[in-house]
């Protein structure tokens, strides 16, 4: 009779940090769930890009207008209804979901690039630069930031790169603090002084040994910028100053909807609904993501 | 005490003198011009264009047009370009309306931030905590104008209840208490629409906050000594996570100020917001700036009046 019994596989005793995160994040049924939402949205969104790229189109063209069939509710030949010309709801809802990630995506890009830049040196180097940049920093975070944007891209003209730009040139400030905090930390440590010691650049010191160490925190931050960009150009598609019509976006849907609001529901619903789930997908993808990444069970 | 209230005040001058050349240059710098109806009309002379120029200083080089602009909105002078009204009296009459709107926000947010936050924390882990944070990311994620439609056409069309401005149509005439009533009423449904994002945000802060404190020796205590649950949660952990409350007041006020653009413009709510969206519809460059100004000069003041208040709660931080 023997009382060694098998013992229990530890998983972190075989696990690197990054595939403790990765599993732990994948346990989380919401995370999951989240995850398959914005894949469907990426896509629908990519399909109909490919298929309209081709020059075919489903279910209809979103631009093909027919005034016998306005604002009809949702049916079997259209599903979410038509809108006050005609045209097909879904369809347009599909070329809108492109824009809207585009956006969240390409803003966070613009905002993670001007963040890391502006941190990095002011975190590095500190001193008067520390200061000079983190004060822009701050006068930077008390201009109301809708106002801003709406201001900035009513004057630039609404196009989708204004609007991209402009929400990115905005939206860095966050990053930037972060950036800047991880760096002043990880400039003290031994490795870094090590590389100080052993001459290498700055240049080299930044990206080789400080940003790899910095990425994680710095990426989930950034990220959180996506879903804050989708419901930004929504907002600003909705008073009129996001993408132009008749290039559909799902806030354009809801401001076009607006004069049918008590007889076309559908034309309200559906597009914010998609918003709505779109933008709360990535909120709680995200959040699975610091869950996982915390250090406490 | 007194000498950082001074050397925040010098600061803000500083961040304010930053902030008005931003949004001047912002203005200015771009393509278009403050009078499309009149440059390219052929029926206004010359002449009357060059007046007009001249008499908003739109012919002088630009660093002298923000001289003219600052010098203006100090001394009073400032008008707008759209209606020839001095800005000030323009942003002042706006004014009353769009602080008792993100005040009621705030102290919304704050409140109910607070009943969910210490709710989840109370229950960190379990359920109940997972669907107060899916909530909670729910309503982030919620896009103002269109939940503001599906409460006004649910209200509107089933309850036929008046939800626009700031009064019901020939309200004036009842009673005072039905005007009262009324004004509350067309208050408090933008204001808790408007709220619904910092309401959230606030939340997910004090339970992070509130999970760190109760891991805190003075609650397994307070626990120990046979305390109701009640009192150690409300009493010792929330007193002591208090943070991020305060730090709401001044992190709130851009967020709410952003989301009072649009939701003044759904429910004809006649704020700040608005005039800012109307002004940008006008081009109306001196209206602009002076709002933009006006309107980083309250989030400062809220920033201030947090840290002040972070100090008089919390004797641990020292202002210095």
């Amino acid at each position: 009779m023997s009382t060694i019994t098998a013992k229990p596989f530890r998983a972190s005793e075989t696990e690197t940090p990054g595939t403790r995160i990765w599993r732990r994040f994948w346990a989380q049924p919401i995370a999951l769930i989240s995850v398959i939402v914005i894949l469907f949205f990426a896509i629908t969104a990519g399909g109909t890009a490919i298929l309209s790229a081709t020059g075919h189109h489903w279910p209809c063209d979103p631009n093909t207008t027919n005034l016998e069939q306005k604002l009809l509710p949702p049916s079997p030949q259209h599903w979410l209804g038509t809108d006050n010309l005609g045209r097909d709801v879904l369809s347009r809802m599909l070329h809108g979901a492109g824009i809207s990630l585009t956006v969240g995506f390409i803003a966070v890009a613009v905002s993670l690039g001007i963040g890391l830049v502006i941190g990095a040196i002011a975190g590095y180097f500190g001193g008067l630069t520390d200061q000079i940049l983190m004060r822009s920093v701050d006068a930077l975070l008390c201009f109301p930031t809708f106002f801003l944007i709406l201001t900035a891209v009513a004057i630039l003209g609404p196009s989708l790169i204004n609007i991209v730009v402009v929400i990115g040139l905005v939206s860095w400030t966050g990053t930037a603090r972060l950036v800047r905090g991880e760096f002043l930390t990880l400039r003290e440590t031994e490795y870094v002084k090590g590389a100080r010691v052993l001459g290498q650049r700055h240049w080299e010191i930044i990206t080789r040994h400080i940003l790899p160490n910095a990425a994680a925190p710095i990426l989930v931050t950034a990220v959180l910028g996506i879903p804050d960009a989708i419901l930004t150009e929504a907002g600003l598609s909705f008073l009129g100053f996001g993408v132009q019509p008749p290039q559909a976006t799902w806030g354009n849907i809801i401001a076009e909807g607006k004069s049918y609001l008590l007889d076309a529901w559908w034309l309200n619903l559906f597009p914010g609904l998609a918003i709505l789930l779109a933008a709360l997908s990535f909120y709680l993808a995200i959040n699975a993501l610091q869950e996982a990444a915390e250090n406490r069970s | 005490m007194t000498s950082f209230i001074i050397r925040r005040l010098a600061l803000s001058v500083v961040l304010l003198f930053i902030i008005s050349i931003i949004s001047f240059f912002i203005v200015t710098l771009t393509p278009g011009s403050p009078y499309p109806w009149g440059e390219l009309n052929p029926k206004i002379s010359p002449e009357v264009k060059a007046t007009f120029r001249k008499k908003f200083h739109l012919d002088q080089p630009l660093p002298t047009q923000y001289a003219f602009i600052m010098r203006d909105l100090f001394t009073g002078n400032l008008r707008s370009i759209k209606d020839d009204r001095p800005v000030m009296s323009r942003i002042l009459e706006r004014l009353p309306a769009t602080l008792s709107l993100n005040f009621t926000a705030i102290l919304i947010s704050l409140s109910f931030g607070t009943l969910l936050g210490v709710y989840a924390a109370r229950h960190a882990g379990h359920w109940q905590d997972m669907a107060s944070s899916f909530f909670a990311f729910l309503f982030i994620a919620l896009p103002g104008f269109w939940i503001s439609y599906i409460v006004a056409i649910v209200l509107v069309k089933n309850f036929g209840v008046p939800i626009l401005g700031t009064q019901s149509y020939g309200i004036a005439f009842s009673n005072e208490l039905a005007v009262i009533l009324d004004r509350i009423w067309h208050l408090l449904l933008p204001a808790s629409i408007l709220a619904l994002g910092g309401f959230a945000a606030q939340s997910r802060y004090l339970r992070a906050t509130m999970i760190e404190t109760m891991r805190e020796g003075y609650i397994r205590t307070a626990h120990a000594k046979g305390l109701s649950e009640e009192v150690v949660l409300y009493k010792h952990a929330l007193r002591n996570s208090i943070r991020p409350l305060i730090a709401g007041i001044g992190m709130l006020l851009p967020a709410m100020i952003s989301g009072s653009v649009v939701i003044e413009t759904i429910f004809a709510y006649p704020g700040m917001g608005r005039l800012g969206y109307e002004a940008v519809l006008e081009r109306d460059y001196p209206t602009l700036v002076a709002l933009n100004f006006v309107l980083a000069a309250l989030i400062l003041l809220g920033n201030l009046i947090s840290d002040l208040l972070y100090a008089a709660v919390d004797p641990r931080v020292r202002l210095e």
